[in-house]
Formats: structure tokens, C-alpha cells, sequence
């Protein structure tokens, strides 16, 4: 009968979903024979019982047993149909602690996603295979729901607090989800794609840095260009904890007037600013000190996405 | 089938009245100031019929938008936002002023104190005034449609109600006056259960159809003040930004859900009771036997108003309650299947070995018994916590609440409606159509809601404009289902209206029922009965008796 | 199936009353229809308590969100005498309402006795111990808006408050002008209530075998009052 449930279910796509599935399909099947032990006689009765002038009924007021046995047998079914559920929510509610853990920001109408390493997406998230992984979820301002019909889970997401799932996927390919708490105008369009990847695939994905960057480098929106790309990098990242862009001296040195200067270093030589040497000091902070600094800088190879370096290389390069 | 209506001639040797509570006074001032329990039965059984119509319009005006991926009605678009509208405003009229309403004051204002052996409710004035009240609350919702609309699902559920525009605050205080309305209704009818039964009648003397009205009229004083101080603080934190439900300024969304919640789950039983209440008689009537089970059938009435209160977090498993809420809410919510479930038991062993006749009202009552049970055993799979992640907020909840409330509700209503349509009118209605009308209704019914489940069971989402192209065809059923629908309550309005322009001479007792209402004239006297009926049997008593009125 | 029948309307009266002009014909008896009449008016306090107790959980799990704001918050419901913070408004308020309640009560059992003029001088003082109740509300209120401490958005108190940046304050006054002002509408419609009856009681409407409205009224009034009993500790002691 799998097809039966293959027709009223979507694909399962996590260790969850065929949990669910078998609960539901008995579910179904116990109401079918609940249903029918209550339509057969409704409609048999009144062609056995059909009037007939003159005859009389008997008078059955109660009948103890029977009326116990049909309190007490659906009140023990409900019990542990109630267990049952019970038993595979609680393993819904709970993630483990080796799940990774991927920052989910619902806003009207669009979703955004954060990975562990800082890259973000919209709309489009891709996970590995057989690995749990759990989203912790918030809105910046209704109500929204993150719901993944495959992997049967769901969860309401609250402006002010944060709410969570997880599940395990366990089926390769493109997985729809969507939003499931009514949330204005464009509540049916709030969706996206879950992509389930090897760890190929997945590795492949993750260095790309989110899709989120590929439209500020994709020309099509003028206030989208690679530095402005570059100044969210600075703030998000925190290169403006150390280094203004106004022209004041911080911890480090500023940003603003530097692209094709000609810096002076510590140990009194000069070199040019240009793209290798902004790029070096990211990898390699520690080579050149500019004079009047301290040699602080921790250096973030390994840290950022070649988008990431390349719009701050663009951001640095405007603030002439 | 043999028929089992008695002719026109009445039972017992009395006269036709000449006069009559419709004819007895005329003029629109008779009606509009009157205090009689039968006429305010007839206006409010209008007034909510009107909000039914309206009601539907916006159903079928949702099912045509979801028919093609286009959204064209007739060739004109409908927008994203047109659309939550329909579907809000469907919901909210059809919940606070159709189905709430529409029982307790129409059916039941008519029949309960006839069925009581009383001349009238405890406080007359007071049932106009609920009947005033319903339509102050109608003219504002309506007024709120006009001048700015609704969109927020008929939920409210914040922050959205309370920061987006639309005239919400307006549809608020409609409900809120359509709230003590039902307050109103609830309070004379407890009054009247308590005081102004005929003598002779104790509390397990009385019809199965006054227990359920009674335990609807419990919740209805329980709950709906809550209510009402949930939309003050709704309207509150839209206009003053009090801060109460608004995460930006310290509020919590979720706690809207719970007051919210506390009331429309208890609301929910103030629907469907009433629906049960009409399944008692006609179940009895129709099969010629005493109901079986009578105390069972008491006591299940009271239970499931009581236990209404205690499951409303059963709307909010994944809404963010925390777990042992959503555990504890789960089991009770178990606990309230049972009271529902010995109902529908007696109810079938009351058929077995009867003498029973398939008349129109009979037929919706067999109808009710297998829609309801759809309905109540669909609910199983949400109450269930693991599947209700899966299916909560989906197409299955519609198709389930669908069930219930109208698979259920409504269904018993218009039979209902047909069963007293002779006591009400003194008019016999065209029976055959009659029961067709209640064959396409099921056939409709089944059509419309039965694809429903499937939808959400396989991941459509609720209050969806846009569809996956997969869940095309089922919406294409569903819609046409819709029509059908459309076409049997149409009938059965022709039906029932056809029926007026025949002179009223229907008899006392047309179906054979044992309850006091069938002991007077069709339709009653202003005064109800020539002289106190005093209560000598047992209720739904079939025995043959040696002497006869 | 058979119901016999027993004329209760038999020739010439009802028992022993004699048709008193207020007697409503559904009901058999005059004690009856106050019977009803008395249980009709308990059920509308039920659901009265049911409204005003949503604000009360309202207002605790507020309390229990912002403790540090509404304990400060509630300061500001004091007076200073005599350099110290002591709540006069509130405890006057509380004893004219205790005082009133009283003297609704005297009110009733002048018109149980037949006694009419007491009647009325009872409900007078009622009514205008219920308008000080008012007006120190209007003072009240007044100190309130002057100070800005006023609810949710329109909070703008000039401040001593220790906590900044928070909305605690606001909501806790959200909360007070909601349900003293609720509470003060159903005194408004009491006074309203209470006039109606003087005026009925002064054209001879009642005496000790009709007093039906002024029972329920009384019964209002003292739920009234019993709903400041609760609202007075909550908002004017806690400190």
C-alpha cells in the first residue's frame, strides 16, 4: 500500500519522515475502520430497521457494558495513540549536539540564512546528507513558519526570540520549503529550495561563501556594486573595530585615502597600496607593519570568501 | 418508502388557532419591538442566514481565485492582497456571524422554551436586545469590509493585526459587540433551564436538545468575556502601542495566541454542541425509539464543555508554547475525543432496531453522523504530536475544521431547520426535493472538503495564494465541489421558500416527536400553549400509551 | 405522550398575589420571576469577573516581564504628605466605595420595609459618594497627564526613573489607565443606574413586594465595589 502513502505524503526526505509517515498512515487506517464502524450502520439501519406502520420499537434506555466498553476502549486507544505521538515529537524537539547549527532571519517576504562560517544566502540553502543539522530561527517582524514538507518539520518563528528545528536529511536533491504562518501580501511566495548535497557538492557550495554576495558582482542593480559589497564585509566581518574610513587613526591604520598611496613602514621603507599589497595584509597582516602601529592584527587566512576579499579590495579602492 | 407523515388532519381533536404569533399582531413595529421568543427566532434565523449568504459568497469567491494559477474570477484579476482579504473576511463572518450565532438564536430561541412547557425565555427584553446587539456588531463588521477590509485571517494573530493597516480595530469592536450578543443569548437560556421548566419536569426529564443548548450557554458566559478583553487589548496595542503583544516594545506575540485561544477553542464546542443538540431529536424522532443512553448523552454534553477549557494550546504546538505545555495540551486533547465519540455510539444504537423513515431532516442527521466522524477522527491526527508538526498550518486543518463545523454544524442545522421548518411556518415543505437536496449536499460536501486533507498532507500550505503546480487538480475538484454546495443550499432555500405560499395548515405533530414543542398548534400560539403543559413521561418515550390527549 | 394540564390562571387571581402590575406572565409566580431575575444578574457578574480577571492575568504576566518597572512604576500612584509617600487617592477611593456599598445596602432594606424616602436619601448619598469616587479619579488622572505618565506610545514622564530605555513603565500605565478606567465606566454606569432608580423610587415604583431592580442594582454596585477591592492592593499597596 505504499503507494497509497506515496499518493498522500510528500517524499521523505528525512529519517523523520518515514517516522511520521507510519504514524499517519495507521492513524489513517484505524480512522477508516472507526469511520466505517459508524457508516455501514448508518446507512444499513435505515434499510433494515425502514418503517412500518404499526410497529413498535423496543425501549433500550442503557446498557452499562456496552457503554463502558466504548468509553474505555477509545479512551485507552487515545492514551497510546498519545504515547506514540508523544515518542516521535520528542525527538523532533531536541536537537543533537553535534547538529550544525545554521541562523535562519524570516522577514517579509524572504529568507535568510547564515551558516556557522558567517557566509549567508537567501532563499536558497544547501545542507550535506546524513549529517543533522539544526536552524535557529527569528523574525525581524510578524509571524512567520519554516516548514519543509519533506523532511516533516515545522516551526513558527518569533520577532523577539528564537525559536528551533533540526531533522537529518537523508535524501539527495532539491527540497521545497516554505512559509506556513500567514504573513501579509506575499505570505504564498515566501519559499525557497533546500538542496541536499554530498559532501562534495557541499564543500563546493560552502566555499563559494553564501549566494548572497552574487548580487553586488552581477551588475544588475546600480546600488549593488562589489564595494558596497565591501562595506557590509568591513562591518560584518569587523575590520572596523581597528581601522576607520573617515581619516582618523584607530588601532589601526585608516582605510580612507590609502588605495595607490605610497605607505611608509616601520622599518623606514616605502611601498605602494595597491591590490596585492591590500590583499596581503589580510593574509599575511604580520609582513609589513605601517608605521606608528603595533603589529596586531590577526590575519584571516582561511577566513574570508574570495567574494569577501574582493569587495574589500573594491570598498578600500573608492574611499579615495 | 412507506410514508410516515401524517396527513394534515391534528392529533387530538383540537381547532386550528386562528390566530397565531405570526399573524396575531402586524406591522413592522410588532416585530421590531417585540419580546416574543418565536418572532426574534425568525429575525435572527434571517439575519444569520444573510451573514450564511454573505459568508458563502466570499467561500466560492476564495475557491474560484484558487481555481487556476492565474487568479482570474470572470476574467478580472486578483491580487495577492484581494485574496487574504476574501479568505479573512470569509472566516470572520462566517465564525462570529453566521455559526456562533445562528443556532442558539434562531432554533433554539424558538424551540427551547416550547420544549420546556414555558411561555417564553426568563428575560424577553434581554433576547430582543442580544438580537439588536447581533446587529449593531453586523453593521460595523459590514462597514469595516466597505471602508478598508480585513486581512489578517480571522485569527488576529499579532503583530501582524496590530501594525498593519486595514480597518482591524473596526472588525475588533464588531466582534467584541457580537461577543456580549452571544453573552446575552447564553445567560436568559441558563436562566431559563434553571427556572421556567413545566412542573413535572426535572433536569433528566428534559429534551437532549435543552442539555446541549445548556452546556453551549455555559461556555458562552465562560468564555466569550474572555474574548471580549482579548480584542480591548488587541485594539489597545494598535492604537496606544501598550506593549503587551509587540516584541519591539516588550510584548509577546504568543501570549495573543493564548488569550486568543482561550476563548475560540471553548467557541468551537459553542459551535458544534447546538449541531448535537438537533442530532437528538431527530434521531429519536425519525427512528420512532427512545435515545439510548440519555445520562450518557447529559453528561457528555456538560464534559465537553467543561473540558473545552483545557485544551486550547492543541492551536499551538509549533507556535512557540513551551514543551510541557504542548505535551499536557496533547493528552487532554485526547481526553475530549471520548464525550464526542459515546455521542455518535448512541446515537447509531439508537437506529438499531428502530422503525425508522428517511424524511429530509432524517437524512441530514445520517449525514451528520459520517461527516462528523471524518471531522472528529481528523482531529486525532492533529492532537497526535509527531503528525501534527507535519500537518498543522496546512490544508489539513481547513478540511478538518471544515468537517466539524460544517460537515457537522451546519449540516444539522438545515436539518433542523427542515425538522421545526412546520412548527415555525405551519408550512409543510416539498419533501422529495427535500431529500435531494441533502444528497447533493453530502455529494458536495465530500467533493469540496474530502481533497482538502490531501492538500495538506502533502505540504500545502494554509491561506495560500500561490500553489505548488502539483496541487493543481485537487483545487480544481475542490472548487467545482464548491458549486455544488452552492447549488444545494440553493435548493434547499427554494425549497423551504417555495413552501410559504401554501396556506399554513401543517399538523401539530407532522414527524411523530414526543417533545413538548409538538404538543401545540403549528405554528404555536403567541402564548405558546392554550393551557400549562405539565410533563407526565419520560423523555423520548415511544411505548404505546393506553390514553391518549 | 399524553400531558394533562392544570390551570394555574384560575378564575379570579393568581394565588395570593394580586396581579401585581409588575408581575411578567411567563413566570407563575412573582417569587419566581425574581428568583430568575437574581440568577440572571449572578450569571452577568460571572462573565463581569471573567472580563476584568483577562486583565488581571494580563497585568501579572506583565508584572512578572518588567518586576523592577512596575514595583518602581507603582510609586508614582502615591501621594507625598508630610514628606511621605503614602497612597491618600487611592485609600479615600477605596473607603467612599466601601462606605457606598453600605449605604446601597441601607438603600435596599428601606424599600424591603416600604420605607420610600429613606429609599431615596440612601441612593442619593450612593450616588454621590459614587461622584467623589470620580472626581478623585479625575484628580488623579490629571496629576497623570501633567506628569506624562501615560500608557504604551504616549509614556513621556520626565524622568527619575531609574530604569532607562525600557517600555516597562509604559506598559505597566497602559495597564493601570485600562483597568481603572474600565473599573471607572462601570461606576459611570452605575451612577447612571442608581439615578434611574431614585427617580423610579420617588414615583412610587417599588415597595416591599416589587423591589427586583433595586436588589440587582445593589448587586452590581457591590461587585463594583469588590472589583476595586482588588484593584486597590494591585496597583496602590505594593511597593
Amino acid at each position: 500500500m505504499d503507494w497509497l502513502r506515496a499518493w498522500m505524503m510528500p517524499p521523505q526526505g528525512s529519517a523523520f519522515a518515514k517516522e511520521i509517515d507510519f504514524v499517519y498512515m495507521a492513524l489513517f487506517w484505524l480512522s477508516v475502520v472507526l469511520f466505517l464502524m459508524i457508516a455501514i450502520p448508518s446507512v444499513y439501519f435505515p434499510w433494515r430497521y425502514r418503517y412500518k406502520r404499526g410497529r413498535v420499537t423496543p425501549h433500550q434506555t442503557h446498557n452499562t457494558t456496552l457503554e463502558v466498553l466504548w468509553s474505555v476502549g477509545p479512551l485507552i486507544l487515545c492514551v497510546g495513540i498519545f504515547f506514540w505521538g508523544l515518542n516521535g515529537w520528542m525527538k523532533y524537539a531536541v536537537a543533537p549536539g553535534e547538529a550544525m547549527e545554521i541562523s535562519v532571519t524570516a522577514k517579509q517576504w524572504l529568507w535568510q540564512f547564515e551558516y556557522p562560517d558567517g557566509s549567508r544566502t537567501i532563499n536558497d540553502i544547501h545542507v550535506p546528507i546524513n549529517k543533522p543539522v539544526k536552524f535557529t530561527m527569528t523574525s525581524e517582524d510578524v509571524l512567520h513558519d519554516f516548514y519543509v514538507p519533506d523532511m516533516r518539520v515545522k516551526h513558527d518563528i518569533i520577532p523577539g526570540r528564537y525559536t528551533q528545528i533540526w531533522f537529518t536529511p537523508t535524501v539527495l536533491g532539491k527540497h521545497n520549503f516554505t512559509c506556513a504562518e500567514y504573513c501579509g501580501k506575499d505570505h504564498s511566495g515566501m519559499k525557497g529550495f533546500l538542496t541536499v548535497d554530498n559532501d562534495t557538492d557541499f564543500a563546493k557550495w560552502m566555499e563559494t561563501g553564501g549566494t548572497e554576495w552574487e548580487d553586488y558582482f552581477n551588475g544588475k542593480d546600480p546600488k549593488k556594486t562589489p564595494a558596497d559589497w565591501g562595506k557590509i564585509t568591513y562591518e560584518r566581518v569587523g575590520c572596523n573595530s581597528c581601522h576607520n574610513v573617515d581619516g582618523t587613526k584607530s588601532k589601526g591604520p585608516t582605510w580612507k585615502g590609502v588605495y595607490g598611496s605610497m605607505v611608509e613602514l616601520n622599518n623606514g621603507t616605502s611601498v605602494l597600496a595597491d591590490e596585492a599589497y591590500v590583499k596581503e595584509s589580510m593574509m599575511s597582516p604580520q609582513a609589513k607593519i605601517v608605521k606608528g602601529f603595533e603589529p596586531i592584527m590577526p590575519t584571516f587566512q582561511g577566513l574570508l570568501k574570495q567574494n569577501q576579499i574582493n569587495g574589500l579590495v573594491a570598498y578600500i579602492e573608492s574611499l579615495k | 418508502m412507506e410514508s410516515a407523515v401524517t396527513s394534515g388532519a391534528r392529533i387530538g381533536d383540537r381547532p386550528r388557532p386562528k390566530k397565531n404569533y405570526l399573524n396575531e399582531t402586524k406591522g413592522f413595529k410588532s416585530w421590531a419591538l417585540t419580546v416574543d421568543h418565536k418572532r426574534i427566532g425568525i429575525m435572527y434565523l434571517v439575519g444569520t442566514l444573510t451573514a450564511f449568504l454573505m459568508g458563502g459568497i466570499f467561500a466560492l469567491l476564495v475557491r474560484l481565485t484558487l481555481l487556476t494559477p492565474a487568479h482570474k474570477i470572470f476574467g478580472l484579476q486578483v491580487t495577492a492582497e484581494t485574496y487574504n482579504r476574501f479568505f479573512t473576511l470569509h472566516g470572520a463572518v462566517m465564525v462570529f456571524l453566521f455559526i456562533i450565532p445562528s443556532i442558539p438564536g434562531s432554533l433554539t430561541n424558538f424551540v427551547l422554551p416550547l420544549m420546556l412547557g414555558a411561555k417564553d425565555v426568563a428575560f424577553p427584553r434581554l433576547n430582543l436586545a442580544s438580537f439588536y446587539l447581533w446587529c449593531v456588531g453586523a453593521v460595523m463588521a459590514i462597514s469595516s469590509m466597505i471602508i478598508g477590509a480585513v486581512d489578517t485571517g480571522w485569527t488576529f494573530y499579532t503583530p501582524y493585526s496590530t501594525t498593519t493597516s486595514g480597518t482591524v480595530t473596526l472588525m475588533t469592536a464588531a466582534v467584541f459587540v457580537l461577543g456580549f450578543s452571544s453573552i446575552f443569548t447564553g445567560l436568559n437560556f441558563i436562566a431559563t433551564v434553571h427556572k421556567l421548566r413545566a412542573p413535572g419536569m426535572g433536569w433528566f426529564d428534559m429534551p437532549l436538545f435543552v442539555w446541549a443548548m445548556y452546556s453551549t450557554a455555559l461556555i458562552q458566559i465562560l468564555a466569550t468575556p474572555v474574548l471580549g478583553i482579548t480584542l480591548v487589548l488587541l485594539m489597545l496595542e494598535r492604537v496606544f502601542q501598550i506593549g503587551i503583544f509587540d516584541s519591539r516594545i516588550g510584548g509577546d506575540p504568543v501570549l495573543f495566541q493564548h488569550f486568543f485561544w482561550f476563548y475560540s477553542h471553548p467557541a468551537v464546542y459553542i459551535m458544534i454542541l447546538p449541531g448535537m443538540a438537533i442530532i437528538s431529536e431527530l434521531i429519536p424522532t425519525f427512528s420512532r425509539k427512545t435515545i439510548f443512553g440519555y445520562r450518557a448523552m447529559a453528561y457528555a454534553s456538560v464534559s465537553l464543555a467543561l473540558v473545552s477549557f483545557i485544551v486550547w494550546g492543541h492551536h499551538m504546538f509549533v507556535a512557540g508554547e513551551s514543551e510541557l505545555a504542548t505535551v499536557v495540551f496533547s493528552a487532554l486533547t485526547f481526553l475530549v475525543a471520548i464525550p464526542s465519540g459515546v455521542k455518535v455510539f448512541n446515537w447509531i444504537t439508537t437506529m438499531y432496531q428502530g422503525n425508522i423513515s428517511l424524511e429530509t431532516p432524517m437524512l441530514y442527521a445520517i449525514a451528520f453522523l459520517m461527516l462528523f466522524t471524518i471531522g472528529g477522527l481528523t482531529g486525532i491526527f492533529l492532537g497526535t504530536l509527531s503528525t501534527d508538526v507535519h500537518l498543522t498550518d496546512t490544508y489539513f486543518v481547513v478540511a478538518h475544521f471544515h468537517y466539524v463545523m460544517m460537515g457537522g454544524t451546519v449540516t444539522a442545522f438545515i436539518g433542523g431547520l427542515y425538522y421545526w421548518w412546520p412548527k415555525m411556518t405551519g408550512r409543510m415543505y416539498a419533501e422529495r426535493w427535500g431529500q435531494v437536496t441533502a444528497v447533493i449536499w453530502f455529494i458536495g460536501f465530500n467533493a469540496t472538503f474530502m481533497p482538502q486533507f490531501i492538500l495538506g498532507s502533502r505540504g500545502m500550505p494554509r491561506r495560500y495564494y500561490n500553489y505548488l503546480d502539483q496541487f493543481q487538480p485537487l483545487h480544481v475538484f475542490s472548487t467545482v465541489g464548491s458549486w455544488i454546495i452552492g447549488l444545494s443550499l440553493f435548493m434547499t432555500a427554494a425549497v423551504l421558500l417555495a413552501s410559504l405560499r401554501k396556506p399554513a395548515d401543517a399538523p401539530d405533530n407532522p414527524w411523530g416527536g414526543t417533545t413538548l414543542e409538538w404538543q401545540t398548534s403549528s405554528p404555536p400560539i403567541t402564548h405558546n400553549f392554550e393551557e400549562q403543559p405539565v410533563l407526565e413521561h419520560e423523555p423520548y418515550d415511544y411505548r404505546p400509551k393506553a390514553v391518549t390527549h | 405522550m399524553s400531558t394533562t394540564t392544570t390551570d394555574v390562571h384560575a378564575h379570579g387571581g393568581h394565588g395570593e398575589d394580586a396581579h401585581n402590575s409588575h408581575h411578567q406572565h411567563h413566570f407563575a409566580t412573582m417569587e419566581q420571576q425574581f428568583d430568575t431575575a437574581k440568577l440572571g444578574m449572578w450569571l452577568f457578574i460571572v462573565t463581569e469577573i471573567l472580563l476584568f480577571g483577562g486583565l488581571f492575568v494580563g497585568f501579572g504576566l506583565m508584572q512578572h516581564q518588567y518586576p523592577r518597572e512596575f514595583i518602581e512604576a507603582h510609586e508614582h500612584l502615591k501621594q507625598d504628605i508630610f514628606g511621605r509617600l503614602v497612597p491618600l487617592y487611592g485609600t479615600l477611593n477605596t473607603m467612599v466605595l466601601l462606605i457606598s456599598s453600605w449605604t446601597m445596602v441601607m438603600g435596599v432594606n428601606a424599600a424591603r420595609t416600604n420605607q420610600q424616602k429613606k429609599t431615596v436619601r440612601y441612593l442619593v448619598i450612593t450616588i454621590l459618594l459614587a461622584c467623589v469616587f470620580l472626581c478623585v479619579k479625575y484628580v488623579e488622572y490629571a496629576h497623570k497627564f501633567h506628569d506624562g505618565l501615560l500608557p504604551g506610545i504616549f509614556y513621556a514622564h520626565q524622568s527619575e526613573d531609574l530604569i532607562k530605555g525600557t517600555h516597562g513603565y509604559a506598559t505597566f500605565f497602559a495597564f493601570y489607565f485600562m483597568m481603572t478606567g474600565l473599573h471607572g465606566i462601570h461606576v459611570l454606569v452605575g451612577i447612571g443606574l442608581l439615578s434611574w432608580l431614585a427617580v423610579r423610587t420617588k414615583r412610587g415604583d417599588f415597595n416591599s413586594e416589587y423591589y427586583t431592580p433595586l436588589d440587582l442594582v445593589g448587586l452590581y454596585w457591590h461587585v463594583v465595589d469588590m472589583i476595586w477591592i482588588y484593584l486597590f492592593p494591585l496597583y496602590y499597596l505594593i511597593s
